[in-house]
C-alpha cells in the first residue's frame, strides 16, 4: 500500500490523529479500499492482542501479600487492654513495694527518731529518770508491774559504764524500759520492749545507724528488742551492747 | 507517623493499583512467574526508594513502567533476552507471512496464536505493542516510558505491528493448510 495518507493512518489506528483532521481522514477512508481495509485490520488486531494479553498473567495473593508488606510493612499492632493492664498492675505492685519499703524505712526512721527524741528530752528534763540508782538490783525491780516483760542488767563493775536510773517510756505506741548509763561525760539511752514480728520485720537490720549525730545500735534477744541511743561514740555503744546482750 | 510511613503510603496509594497491569507486562518481558515476580518486586522498591524524587502531577504510570523497563534490562532475563537499543538489528525469526490484510481481516484470530506471535518478537518490539494495545499508552507516554522521542515511538510501533500482523498470517495461514 503506498497510499500517501498512510502516516495519518499510523496515528488513527493510534488514536492520536488530531481532532481537526479526523473529519477529512475519514472521508478519505470512505473513498479508498486499501486504507479502509488497513485501518480495520489494525483496529481489529489490537483489540484482539489486548484480549488476548491483558490478563494474560496475574499477580497470586501470596505475592501481592508479600508485595504490599515490602513497601509498606504493617506497623506493629497496638497494644491491646491486656498488655496495657499488665504494665499499670506492675506499676502499680512497684509503688505498692517501693511505698512498703519507703513505708517500712520511714517506720524505721520513725521509731529510731522517737528513740532520739525521747533521749534528748529526757537528758532536758529535770527529773530524767523516775527510779535513780547505780545499783542494777535496784532498778531492775522498780519496773516490776509496769511492764509486760522482764529484763536483765549487766554487771558493770569492771567497766567505763554506769547506770544512772530508769523511766517508763513508750516506743512504738508500746511500753518500753528506758534506762539511763553514763559513760565518761555522755548518756546512753538504752530502750527495752517487747519484739514483735511487725517490729522486727522493721527493723530486722540489726546493727548501727546513725541519725542527727546520735549514734544508735539496735538488736534483738529473748523476744525483747534493744535500742541504744547517745552522742558518744559508736566503739562505747557497742561495748555497752556486748555487755547488755551478754547479760540477756 | 513518620515520615517514612507518610512516603511509603504516598507511594503505596498510587503503585499498588497498577500491579495487576505491572505484573502482566513484567511476565511477558520475563516469560515465566518467578522472573517476573523478582523484576516486579524490585521494580517496586525502587520505586519506593526514588519516590521522593518523582514530582508529583507528572505521569505516576509510564515512571513506574519505565523502572520496571530499565530494571528488566539490566537483569538476569533481560540479558538473555539480548535486547537491542538499535530499531536497525531488530529481526524477526519468523518468515514473512504473504497475502494481502484483506484476507487476512477475513481470518478468525486465535488467542494462543496472538499470545504465541507476542512471545516469539524481540522484546523491544514485544513492550512497545504491550504499552500500546493492552496499556493503552499514547505515544507521548510511550515516549516517556522507553526515554524515547515520539518519533521513534510511531516508527517503532508502525514496524513491530507490521512483524505481528506478519507472524499472524504466518501462524494463520499454516493453521488453514
Amino acid at each position: 500500500m503506498n497510499c500517501t495518507w498512510r502516516e495519518r493512518l499510523e496515528l488513527y489506528a493510534g488514536g492520536e490523529l488530531p481532532p481537526n483532521e479526523l473529519g477529512e481522514f475519514e472521508q478519505h477512508l470512505r473513498s479508498c479500499h486499501s486504507c479502509s481495509a488497513e485501518a480495520v485490520s489494525r483496529m481489529r488486531m489490537k483489540h484482539a492482542i489486548r484480549a488476548a494479553t491483558s490478563d494474560a498473567f496475574a499477580p497470586s495473593p501470596d505475592f501481592r501479600a508479600r508485595l504490599q508488606n515490602a513497601i509498606l510493612p504493617e506497623p506493629q499492632p497496638r497494644m491491646g487492654w491486656w498488655p496495657v493492664i499488665s504494665i499499670a498492675a506492675t506499676a502499680v505492685v512497684a509503688l505498692v513495694v517501693a511505698g512498703m519499703i519507703l513505708s517500712r524505712n520511714n517506720t524505721r526512721q520513725d521509731l529510731f527518731s522517737e528513740a532520739v527524741d525521747s533521749h534528748v528530752s529526757t537528758l532536758a528534763s529535770a527529773n530524767p529518770v523516775d527510779v535513780v540508782s547505780t545499783d542494777r538490783h535496784t532498778v531492775k525491780p522498780w519496773f516490776q508491774g509496769k511492764l509486760p516483760f522482764s529484763f536483765n542488767l549487766p554487771e558493770l563493775q569492771n567497766s567505763e559504764f554506769r547506770l544512772i536510773g530508769g523511766r517508763v517510756s513508750y516506743l512504738g505506741q508500746q511500753p518500753a524500759a528506758h534506762l539511763l548509763f553514763g559513760i565518761r561525760k555522755h548518756d546512753i539511752s538504752v530502750f527495752i520492749l517487747q519484739d514483735s514480728e511487725s517490729l522486727d520485720r522493721l527493723i530486722h537490720n540489726a546493727g548501727s545507724n546513725r541519725l542527727n549525730n546520735f549514734n544508735i545500735d539496735t538488736w534483738s534477744r529473748n523476744g525483747l528488742r534493744y535500742i541504744v541511743v547517745s552522742d558518744t561514740a559508736m566503739a562505747d555503744l557497742e561495748a555497752l551492747s556486748d555487755l547488755l546482750r551478754a547479760s540477756a | 507517623m513518620s515520615d517514612d510511613r507518610k512516603n511509603a503510603e504516598a507511594f503505596a496509594a498510587l503503585a499498588l493499583p497498577l500491579l495487576a497491569q505491572l505484573y502482566n507486562f513484567a511476565h511477558w518481558l520475563a516469560g515465566d512467574r518467578q522472573d517476573a515476580e523478582d523484576l516486579v518486586q524490585e521494580t517496586y522498591l525502587k520505586g519506593l526508594r526514588g519516590f521522593a524524587s518523582f514530582t508529583p502531577g507528572t505521569n505516576f504510570r509510564a515512571w513506574m513502567y519505565r523502572i520496571l523497563r530499565n530494571t528488566f534490562l539490566t537483569s538476569r532475563a533481560g540479558l538473555k533476552a539480548n535486547v537491542s537499543f538499535d530499531d536497525e538489528e531488530n529481526q524477526v525469526a519468523e518468515p514473512v507471512a504473504t497475502g494481502d490484510p484483506e484476507s487476512f481481516l477475513m481470518t478468525q484470530i486465535d488467542r494462543a496464536q496472538i499470545q504465541s506471535a507476542l512471545q516469539q518478537l524481540p522484546v523491544q518490539q514485544r513492550e512497545i505493542i504491550l504499552l500500546s494495545d493492552v496499556e493503552e499508552m499514547s505515544y507521548k507516554e510511550i515516549s516517556e516510558t522507553l526515554s524515547v522521542p515520539i518519533g521513534t515511538v510511531m516508527s517503532r510501533l508502525s514496524r513491530s505491528r507490521k512483524v505481528m500482523r506478519d507472524l499472524l498470517q504466518a501462524k494463520t495461514q499454516r493453521a488453514g493448510l
